[in-house]
């Protein structure tokens, strides 16, 4: 398409680089150095959206961030394609595919329009009051009609083929912005050799010096004073440049978060870059040098295509040499238009400025509109034109007189004013507060919170003289060095506004859309309508209208709504109040904010030492917490079911080897521990011996079970306690709060071992026949080395810390070992195993085992409402000891109820049925619906000893059941069971003794 | 009140909708009322209105320190369901989706209660056996839960990343087809015009600073920074900062108030269908009416009463999001929040007396009071109308952490060991 807008020159666009993207479809040519807005502008494209609601024909509107109107699909080829981007802040690149959005069929012609001429029905909140009838009606029909008309872009529906990376910064000085306020701050801050970093949104620094077509900064020209200031500041070694970086978020203890747009201006990226990256910066000071945002003026049909805001009309003409129109008229209340029609009439185009205030109020500005002509003292009532603007219906108006004759100003742009709106959003963000300056209409910073400062623009500062001397001194006040710095900057800014709501009309208010929300399609009709049913908070109004609610988070329509919501109410906008600003200041991707957490990296895997080891021999696994465990060894042509069959069979007739690595280990050490364990566990641990071990379960405050685990004590000051897998983090965590907090005058340590150690598992009756040979130190006999006693010695020539344990019933060692040595000590005796059969076993029969001799899982049998007694482990619970932790709660009256639910065994009365865990347990299963559930399966395995099903449960008063039958569901209904002892195999303890015990296991 | 129909509102249209009168008063507080609400959320509304509604007590207040639905109810994910573990929990949940059906037609205001479903995601062997004792237990109380397999849980889902490849892949599913969300500005709102056409004076910008007590210890009025009101019952509704309004009365709670926070992407057409939970790797999203992805977090760490949490929490969340919907990784946050929950020990709320006679509290939420609206405004107006519980708060006493009889929803979603 040809560049029918492009000036012949002038602009920061580099003509030598053309390039070509697609615009629905169609070609547009541009330059490097163009954002996608100033491209389709130039090639003559007005029209680029529809409007959320009522599919109005919208433009580009700004030439910035705050865009409300110019929202597209940006598709960057496969897994690249992305809706809702700001045309007016992508940067044109060859062979970007764009579309617009919110339309069908198409752009120009689109059945949504409809949605206009309703709009007398469709206005704020008109769905809180219909949809109501027939009440299915609002699942079937109206909700999905609705979410079908809502929505902007489309989201995308294959995965993202980008990827993004986070860093961290520290810094002295942070300045956000490079106008001429941050610049300023940068030069200042970085003098001295302090750590500074400059980031600004768009590509490139200046700011608002960018689009200055005869300012001079101390007698060089804006632009070679940015060019100079940039080569300065690039110069220092101190100082880092972040243009395409955004600060979107300023959080608490003087954290800020940028996203930097690293690869979405590049044609041909290095495939190695990512496309963002978040840096979170943690900066001593804080310079916020944002700027302001220009208002749009509210009247009649004030949204159509080709009205812009003036600041943006001069923007396109002077910084990317493209004529957003021929004839153009601005519209304004105040003097800074003047600049941006005296720059048109420069460029050749045809101007006239249309100014609501009266003659007499019009400033020096006025020297800046020579040859142009102005009507003052005029009102905006409304504008012609269907899919681009073809006039303003100007009619001139004075106070108290009303509005006169009405003429239409034919132009195909018009640059509105309605003045300047400092950006104080990272300011609020810090949680400053906010003071109401009236001479200036406006809100800026008032009293800090966080180590920040403002400057220029965003604290309400227009002269440029005062911003750049403002920003010096931020700067340099944020180094600590308080300097200050005088600039001749000429010619004078022209600054000041008469503040206006709603331009004043002659026509029937009840018929007149003065849109103030672009984007959501909210009027000064609706703000009216939401005040008239009581919607009077700012919030509320908000809320309600939607309005400063879409994606551009109301840059462009906060004050005004704020400004209206004063009028209508008749308070001063202080005592209205303003929204709170949130972060993000523009949308993220959540893409960065998440960095490279994607994958094997959104957590990291645990595995232990011997992981490799159970990869080789095919081992399937189970994640558990972070870990990923064996969860059984199938061989050739076996299922689960098979496997674990298998390896449990090898458990209880010859030996089995079990990695338990991941078992949490606490190292307690110290001249108290014995006394601290004492406290931590409702159990004693004074007179354990050295040399022993004990079991014990851990307690919350609340007395409900928490954690358990074999504690072994190797000194009288030293003991190694041993954790459930998932709960390692939290136990430590716990000893640690009690530690520091309640018991600070015990001297102990706890301290993480868990990686330290690699667990090998032998259990079974020739459990001691494959350990013996690779022993040194330790005497294995039964009577010197007993059930739960642990030593210190060491196997296949390293030191091991030797237990015997057993949580599968069977004669059972736990062999600790560094972990740098666990593959040599398990390859071992897994070799000489070999001739006892040795088989390797994972989680999955490890939970069999444990369960056919009643032991608990601790997050199975337990779910953190059971207690030691519920368990039957009541005789755990010491009561003696002064106190421990959970020792007042377990003496609240409702743990001595007993109804209280007890764990019990479960025996399927047709021998077959495999519970369900999970499945709920009832006395009488013909009863109604809801009905009175006893309790629940909490464990449930085909068993491999027995051949037959076991199931442990929580039944109420289960205890005093056995024997009884009850009622279990399943999939397919209720199912019959017998209460029994929780204890399947060899209920006597004899086999850790090594005893074979007849007739228990099934042959 | 005017209703609101099809009828009325083209009626309006053609009337430039001059005619539309306000949704409530904004009255003068009187000296002294029958009872008083402190705190102008959906449970404090949704309380005035039942308590004018069904048990004829109409000269009474709700008294708000800024502006109504301006804590929690409006901060929320607005998810809704009932599938709780326990007969208690169940019972108090599935009346308010009980009362959430008819919502809309109760208060003449579409409270947008969209029964799409809500889908909890299994990760691990854990969570396969917590969500099978929740779907047959709700199942035995009458509440509609079903286990799905990960396939059955991408048919309902289709955007679900059901890889066995994924960090946790998803190993099922329950879904509760009743759950849901609804629009919850509309429902304070729609409390609020309801109550306030029953005579109820909703008081915005009305700080209680003092809770006045007799001699006999019973409760005797409210000093707010509108002036002194009488009244000798007053019902305490404020979510996180229970523990400070309570402490006027000398009630010390068992609460701590946390920072919790949701986030919303920018809007775009249908692509989620349904709600999803999932506890294991903290992720909770649906789509809202208006195409936002709405995403909520996990709470911070820390006690606090500033209603802005770290960057790292809503990481976090959007880590799992994006690993259960590597799609949406090109999607963009557009606004995100906090809100200040009030938590007790046991996680489930407290809704009932208190040893000051006069003084009532609803608190203790959580992360999950929006769903309850209903059900614990309309048991909450009967506490406090007859001074004894509703059955169904019954179990819901403050008393319960002294005697032990717990009621331990977060046990019950307790992550694997």
């Amino acid at each position: 398409m040809a560049q029918s807008n492009r000036l012949p020159s002038g602009g920061r666009i580099d003509r030598a680089k053309p390039l070509a993207f697609t615009f629905n479809g169609k070609s547009v040519d541009g330059f490097a150095g163009d954002t996608v807005a100033s491209a389709l502008l130039a090639n003559g494209i007005r029209l680029v959206g529809r409007s959320f609601k009522y599919h109005r024909p919208r433009g580009i509107l700004t030439h910035g961030s705050d865009e409300p109107n110019a929202l597209l699909k940006v598709d960057r080829g496969p897994g690249r394609a992305d809706p809702n981007n700001r045309a007016t802040v992508i940067e044109a690149v060859g062979g970007l595919k764009l579309s617009s959005q919110n339309h069908w069929p198409s752009l120009e012609h689109d059945i949504g329009a409809v949605n206009d001429r309703l709009s007398p029905v469709l206005v704020a909140g008109f769905y809180y009051k219909t949809f109501m009838w027939p009440r299915s009606f609002w699942d079937k029909l109206y909700e999905p009609k609705i979410r079908a008309a809502a929505g902007l872009g489309v989201a995308p529906d294959v995965p993202d083929a980008d990827r993004y990376v986070h860093r961290n910064a520290h810094c002295d000085v942070l300045v956000v912005g490079a106008g001429p306020a941050g610049l300023a701050a940068a030069l200042a801050a970085s003098e001295n050799g302090r750590r500074v970093i400059l980031a600004d949104e768009q590509a490139e620094m200046g700011g608002s010096l960018l689009a200055e077509r005869t300012a001079t900064i101390d007698g060089v020209s804006a632009a070679q004073w940015v060019a100079h200031a940039l080569t300065t500041l690039a110069g220092r070694a101190n100082v880092t440049l972040l243009p395409r970086t955004t600060a979107f978020g300023y959080y608490n203890h003087n954290h800020v978060v940028l996203t930097e747009r690293v690869t979405d201006h590049l044609e041909r990226p290095d495939p190695k870059l990512p496309r963002e990256r978040l840096w979170q910066v943690r900066p001593a000071e804080v310079v916020i040098a944002t700027g302001a945002h220009e208002r749009p003026l509210s009247f009649a049909d004030n949204d159509r295509p080709g009205i812009m805001l003036a600041e943006s009309v001069r923007t396109y003409i002077n910084r990317y040499g493209v004529a957003p129109g021929r004839r153009i008229v601005f519209a304004t209340n105040g003097a800074s238009a003047y600049a941006a029609a005296a720059d048109a009439k420069a460029a050749g185009l045809d101007v006239t400025i249309v100014d609501t205030r009266p003659e007499s109020a019009i400033g020096p500005e006025k020297a800046l509109a020579a040859g142009i002509e102005i009507l003052a003292g005029h009102t905006v009532v409304g504008s012609t034109g269907g899919k681009g603007l073809t006039g303003l219906i100007v009619a001139p108006f004075t106070a108290g007189k009303g509005v006169g004759a009405r003429r239409t100003l034919p132009c195909d742009c018009a640059g509105i004013s309605g003045g300047w709106t400092p950006s104080v959003h990272l300011f609020s963000q810090s949680r400053g507060k906010l003071i109401f300056r009236a001479d200036i209409d406006a809100f800026v910073p008032g009293i800090s919170v966080q180590k920040e400062r403002s400057a220029g623009a965003c604290k309400g500062t227009y002269g440029l003289s005062a911003i750049l001397a403002e920003g010096w001194a931020a700067g340099s006040g944020a180094a600590g060095a308080d300097g200050s710095r005088l600039f001749a900057a000429a010619p004078a800014t022209p600054t000041g506004f008469a503040p206006a709501r709603v331009l004043p009309t002659d026509d029937d208010p009840k018929k007149v859309r003065a849109f103030l929300d672009f984007q959501n399609d909210v009027t000064a009709k609706d703000i009216r309508l939401a005040v008239r049913e009581g919607f009077e908070s700012v919030e509320h109004v908000k809320r309600y209208t939607t309005n400063g609610m879409a994606s551009d988070q109301g840059k462009t329509s906060n004050m005004a709504a704020l400004g209206l919501l004063s009028e209508i109410l008749e308070k001063p906008i202080p005592q209205v109040g303003t929204t709170t600003f949130r972060p993000p200041y523009t949308p993220v991707t959540f893409g960065a904010i998440i960095g490279s957490a994607r994958g094997q990296l959104f957590d990291p895997i645990r595995t232990a030492p011997l992981h490799e080891w159970a990869v080789e021999h095919g081992a399937k696994f189970e994640n558990v917490s972070l870990w990923r465990r064996a969860w059984y060894f199938p061989k050739a042509g076996e299922d689960m079911h098979a496997a674990v069959a298998r390896e449990c069979k090898a458990v209880r007739e010859s030996v089995g080897i079990f990695d338990a690595s991941t078992l949490g280990k606490i190292e307690v050490k110290g001249p108290d521990a014995a006394e601290f364990l004492n406290r931590i566990y409702p159990n004693a641990w004074l007179k354990l011996e050295p040399g022993k071990c004990r079991y014990g379960l851990m307690l919350k405050e609340d007395g409900f079970i928490f954690d358990d685990g074999v504690v072994a004590r190797l000194a009288p000051d030293l003991f190694h306690v041993t954790t459930t897998t998932g709960g390692a983090p939290r136990v430590l965590a716990h000893m640690e709060d009690y530690l520091q907090t309640e018991w600070p005058d015990l001297n102990v340590f706890a301290t993480s071992t868990t990686e330290e150690w690699a667990v090998i598992a032998l259990q079974g009756p020739k459990a001691r026949d494959v350990l013996q040979p690779f022993v040194t130190g330790i005497d294995l006999a039964g009577e010197a080395f007993p059930h739960m006693a642990v030593r210190v010695g060491e196997i296949c020539g390293v030191p091991t810390r030797l237990m015997r344990v057993s949580f599968t019933g069977e004669m059972g060692f736990e062999i600790n070992v560094p972990a740098d040595h666990a593959r040599a000590v398990w390859e071992a005796l897994y070799d000489y195993g070999q001739r006892f059969g040795i088989t390797p076993y994972g989680t999955e029969a490890m939970h069999v085992l444990r369960a056919e001799r009643g032991f608990i899982i601790v997050g199975q049998e337990t779910d953190g409402t059971v207690t030691p007694e519920d368990l039957g482990l009541g005789g755990m619970v010491s009561k003696v000891k002064r106190d421990f932790v959970g020792k007042r709660s377990l003496a609240r009256p409702d743990m001595a109820l007993a109804d209280r639910k007890q764990l019990v065994g479960l025996a399927s009365l047709d021998g077959r049925t495999v519970l369900d865990e999970g499945a709920q347990i009832v006395a009488d299963p013909a009863q109604a619906v809801p009905m009175t559930m006893l309790g629940h399966v909490t464990s449930s395995y085909l068993s491999p000893s027995l051949g037959h099903p076991i199931a442990l449960a929580l039944v109420a008063g289960g205890r005093t059941r056995m024997g009884e039958t009850l009622h279990v569901t399943t999939p397919a209904g209720f199912t019959t069971v017998k209460v029994t002892a929780p204890v399947f195999v060899d209920p006597e303890g004899k086999r850790v003794n090594g005893v074979q015990t007849e007739g228990a296991l099934h042959a | 009140m005017r209703r609101f129909s099809i009828s009325s509102l083209l009626t309006e249209a053609l009337n430039g909708h001059q005619g539309w009168e306000r949704q409530w008063r904004n009255p003068t507080p009187k000296a002294a009322y029958d009872a008083i609400i402190i705190g102008g959320g959906g449970h404090g509304l949704g309380a005035a209105y039942y308590l004018a509604k069904e048990h004829g007590l109409t000269n009474i207040a709700v008294l708000e320190k800024g502006w109504i639905g301006g804590g929690n109810a409006g901060r929320n994910t607005t998810i809704i369901r009932s599938n709780y573990l326990y007969d208690e929990s169940a019972a108090l949940f599935e009346h308010a989706v009980k009362l959430w059906e008819g919502l809309s037609q109760e208060l003449n205001y579409n409270v947008m209660f969209s029964q799409r479903g809500v889908l909890m995601l299994a990760h691990n062997v854990h969570d396969v056996q917590s969500f099978k004792r929740h779907v047959y237990s709700n199942r035995l109380n009458g509440i509609d839960n079903e286990w799905m397999t990960p396939e059955e849980a991408k048919d309902f889902c289709p955007p679900l990343n059901i890889s066995p490849d994924i960090r946790y892949p998803v190993m099922g599913a329950a879904l509760q087809r009743r759950g849901g969300t609804a629009r919850h500005d509309a429902v304070v709102w729609g409390y609020a015009r309801g109550a306030d056409a029953l005579g109820v004076d909703i008081i915005q910008n009305c700080e209680v600073i003092a809770i006045t007590r007799g001699p006999d210890g019973a409760v005797t009025g409210v000093e707010t920074s509108r002036g002194s009101i009488k009244t000798k019952k007053i019902g305490v509704s404020v979510a996180g900062h229970t523990s400070m309004v309570m402490g006027m009365a000398g009630v010390r709670m068992p609460l701590e108030s946390f920072p919790l926070q949701a986030l919303v992407s920018e809007p775009v057409k249908p692509c989620f269908p349904c709600v999803l939970m999932s506890n294991a790797v903290h992720a909770y999203i649906s789509q809202s009416d208006k195409g936002e992805l709405v995403i909520g977090a996990g709470t911070d760490q820390y006690v606090s009463y500033s209603q802005q949490g770290g960057l790292h929490i809503t990481t976090h969340t959007l880590d799992a999001i994006c690993e259960l919907f590597p799609q949406f990784t090109r999607m963009k946050m557009l606004r995100s929040w906090g809100g200040i929950v009030d938590v007790t020990p046991d996680r489930s709320p407290i809704v009932g007396k208190t040893p000051v006679k006069g003084l009532y509290v609803n608190c203790g939420w959580g992360t999950g009071g929006f769903k309850a609206t209903p059900g614990s405004a309309h048991v909450f107006a009967h506490t406090i109308a007859r001074d004894e519980p509703h059955p169904i708060n019954a179990p819901f006493t403050l008393d319960r952490f002294r005697t032990g009889r717990l009621i331990d929803e977060a046990a019950a979603a307790a992550v694997a060991h």
